[in-house]
């Protein structure tokens, strides 16, 4: 039994490490965090260098060739530097519904640009409250142009083109949902920048008025391109909520090791030593069960829907614990500005809802264990 | 990334099934593969002597104490072939429960620091189940705090002389040999004045008293040694470096790896698979389903924590400390679970006897059983010490005690 990344992935994995640490430090984080900036457009530029943008991306479209497991490390490293770049969007989200479900040309037109840091995308699914469901996509699709308002929309202000979610029917059915590719530097949509929890990651509200759309899949096959979309999208966010877990305990520990009250390390009181040790407990977990949805994930087995539902839980689980508890030993500090811990509460708390919210998945974890043990 | 094995794994385990078919107890499979937390026995037979005669049909043939060498009565088998064995053990692996401190304690102990005319003599009969061993660490005066102990050995001659009592000793009525930690000087510092020694255990002057638990069952005991001699020849270690060669005894429990740790959550998702509540099927219910969900991600977490540390093995490292965290997180997990059960039942969850409970009782019984979970080996606190200390680098707690001779030790006039 193998169950652990190879030499070569952990060895891609320090290096993603070592240039993210040179390029992403905290201040840098803060330029964006400040509004300064949308998004850090010279270490995404860095990354498109490093191959990592197109590591997953076959190589006739521009990529590395590699293989999700090591886009799994890679987000990782992504996660532990609260990179402030649209890399969930368009990598895990535009990218993936273009290899599942895109035709060569479609392939040809954005994938390269994609891994060559040219093309931001994104994934234009929810319309105000609720979760990923047919019933809630309202936005109408006919005759090729789109109508409706997206929202939220990660990184939609900043996004060249978007993979949008669209009505086709009305049997209330799955089959009614298709999916399109709209080209945002066409003209034809209204973009709204959000003000969000996290500032490092922009949203916004896109509104299409008889908007020129170009269908991505088959009519009718919208939902279950989606869903394939989806499942892949939680096990790569679990990598990067297991590396901002993983982070957020250490900075917890290192002022836990520094700081002294009442004469000692407060790292050396047992309340503060138990809440770190559980901090610990929570990110293994979610270290494993995300492990087990990158094997299902690199594989294609038949387990993805079962592990990548469980991963996304578990790693929610463990950056929001990791994330809070950190702030709570900072004491004070930690909820000060200038110091980092916010970054990593807002990044949990948001990231805990992008792909739709834990109860949604929580449901969707038990449907799809069921269904296991029934066949 | 893959589950599979290597070929030399694959053939092992091929070797190890095809045994375990031909020789395994099957008219127990069903009962074993059902029993849980608080309900390991057999409704016709002694699980004792199932237990005994299983044991030593695999020490006959090889199978048993894989990781220990021929001579003592082991296989010489490596770490993973261990694992592998105990996953093709499967529910005939529940047999081994009341061998587990003396194969993973005792007798690594013994092992270490016994005299090796001692060794060829007492581990292959404790490798083959013939002999039964328990450890006397714990006392009423020293659980967590184990060096707080207070059952003294006096040298007289060539003999020691022990009087004392040790508690919650597992197993210690069926047991034909024990190991002993006892304080040899009580005039230096607590840590330094301790001598392990093992014992027969039908020793004139040794009495067993068994504890009836809170959950009514009395799986553990106090023991009493009343001017116990023992030869100084059964002495493990240096004389004041019982610390140490306690310290050995428990490293060997820790590393002891891929027995699963039981949850309860495999019994409860298949109780609400079933189950109907008042306004429908328990499992369509969207509180039921959450609950389950936030468990289904613990138990799984440890399974795969679990093949992480078995694929270091199986890579011949070391298994990092992520495996520390399997009993903290059962523990109190297994305990929320059976409470959550119950409440799945209404009134009628306070119905606990086999014959008239729901699903006879298992898990009425496991919720009596679980608090012993959270304490035994190491109370959940202990073990948030160890993952804060031992893995993330904290500094220990500060010890008031730990320069101060042990009978200048504040007792609040116990003793």
């Amino acid at each position: 039994m193998n169950f652990d990344f190879s030499d070569d992935q952990k060895q891609l994995r320090d290096q993603a490490r070592k240039f993210l640490a040179e390029k992403c430090s905290p201040k840098a984080v803060r330029v964006v965090l400040d509004g300064k900036a949308p998004y850090d457009k010279e270490l995404w530029k860095g990354l498109a260098e490093m191959g990592f943008l197109g590591v997953a991306i076959p190589e006739e479209f521009g990529g590395a060739g590699a293989g999700h497991l090591e886009l799994c490390v890679i987000a990782e490293e992504m996660g532990r530097a609260n990179a402030p770049v649209p890399f969930s969007s368009t990598v895990y989200l535009a990218a993936e519904a273009l290899l599942i479900a895109g035709s060569d040309a479609q392939k040809k037109k954005w994938l390269p640009a994609i891994a060559s840091g040219e093309a931001i995308g994104t994934l234009a699914l929810f319309e105000g409250k609720g979760n990923p469901a047919p019933k809630n996509i309202k936005l109408v699709a006919s005759g090729g142009t789109l109508n409706g308002v997206k929202k939220p929309v990660a990184d939609g202000a900043i996004a060249d083109f978007a993979v949008v979610a669209a009505r086709t029917g009305s049997t209330g059915r799955e089959n009614d949902i298709s999916l399109f590719i709209v080209d945002l530097k066409a003209g034809g949509v209204e973009v709204k920048s959000l003000t969000n929890l996290d500032p490092t990651r922009g949203q916004a509200e896109l509104t299409f008025k008889n908007t020129k759309a170009e269908p991505l899949g088959a009519a009718g096959e919208g939902w279950s391109i989606l869903s394939q979309v989806l499942d892949r999208a939680a096990v790569l966010c679990a990598f990067e909520q297991v590396g901002g877990s993983d982070r957020a305990l250490e900075m917890g520990r290192d002022y836990a090791l520094d700081r002294i009250a009442f004469g000692r390390p407060i790292g050396s009181f047992q309340a503060v030593k138990h809440m770190l040790a559980d901090m610990y407990v929570s990110a293994t977990l979610a270290r494993s069960n995300s492990y087990y949805g990158a094997w299902a994930l690199s594989t294609n087995a038949s387990e993805l829907p079962e592990a990548a539902a469980a991963a996304r839980i578990s790693a929610t689980q463990a950056f929001q614990h990791c994330a809070k508890n950190n702030i709570q030993v900072h004491g004070g500090m930690g909820f000060t500005w200038e110091f980092d811990c916010h970054m990593y509460y807002r990044r949990a708390n948001a990231m805990a809802l992008g792909l739709g919210s834990l109860s949604y998945w929580e449901d969707q974890l038990i449907d799809r264990m069921r269904k296991k043990n029934a066949a | 990334m893959n589950f599979e094995d290597t070929p030399q794994e694959a053939a092992f385990r091929a070797t190890a099934r095809a045994w375990i078919a031909a020789n395994a107890p099957k008219q127990y499979e069903e009962e074993l593969q059902k029993s849980s937390l608080g309900r390991t026995q057999l409704k016709n037979a002694s699980i004792l002597e199932v237990a005994k005669a299983w044991q030593k049909k695999k020490a006959d043939a090889g199978w048993a104490c894989l990781h220990w060498s021929k001579e003592y009565g082991g296989r010489g088998a490596s770490p993973i072939e261990r694992v592998i064995w105990q996953q093709e053990e499967g529910p005939f692996g529940k047999l081994s429960g009341m061998f587990i401190i003396g194969h993973g304690m005792c007798g690594p102990t013994m092992m270490a620091f016994a005299r090796e005319e001692h060794k060829r003599t007492y581990l292959p009969p404790l490798a083959s189940g013939e002999k039964v061993w328990c450890q006397l660490f714990s006392e009423p005066a020293g659980g967590s705090d184990v060096a707080g102990l207070r059952t003294r050995a006096e040298k007289d001659g060539d003999d020691w002389v022990i009087n004392g009592q040790k508690i919650w000793t597992s197993g210690a009525h069926y047991s034909d040999y024990g190991i002993l930690l006892t304080r040899t000087d009580p005039t230096v510092p607590k840590h330094k004045g301790l001598t392990m020694f093992f014992l027969d255990m039908k020793s004139p002057g040794v009495e067993v008293r068994p504890i009836k638990q809170a959950s009514g069952a009395s799986d553990f005991n106090e023991v009493y040694f009343t001017n116990v001699r023992i030869p100084d020849h059964q002495r493990l270690g240096e004389v004041g470096d019982g610390w140490n060669v306690s310290l050995t005894t428990l490293m060997n429990e820790r590393s002891a790896i891929g027995a699963g740790v039981s949850t309860g959550f495999p019994e409860l998702f298949e109780y609400c698979s079933s189950l109907m509540l008042d306004d429908g099927p328990a499992i369509e219910d969207r509180a039921v389903r959450s609950k389950l969900a936030s468990w289904a991600v613990k138990a799984s977490g440890l399974r795969y924590t679990s093949m992480r540390a078995i694929s270091a093995l199986s890579r011949g490292e070391r298994p990092g400390p992520e495996n520390s965290i399997g009993k903290l997180v059962a523990g109190s997990m297994i305990q929320d679970v059976a409470t959550y059960a119950l409440d799945l039942q209404g009134a009628s969850g306070v119905v606990s006897g086999p014959e008239d409970a729901e699903l006879a009782g298992r898990f009425q019984a496991m919720l009596l059983r679980a608090p012993g979970t959270r304490v035994e080996g190491g109370t959940d606190e202990i073990m948030r010490n160890i993952i804060a200390e031992r893995v993330l680098g904290l500094p220990g707690d500060i010890r008031v005690d730990k320069d101060v001779p042990f009978n200048k030790i504040p007792t609040k006039g116990r003793n």
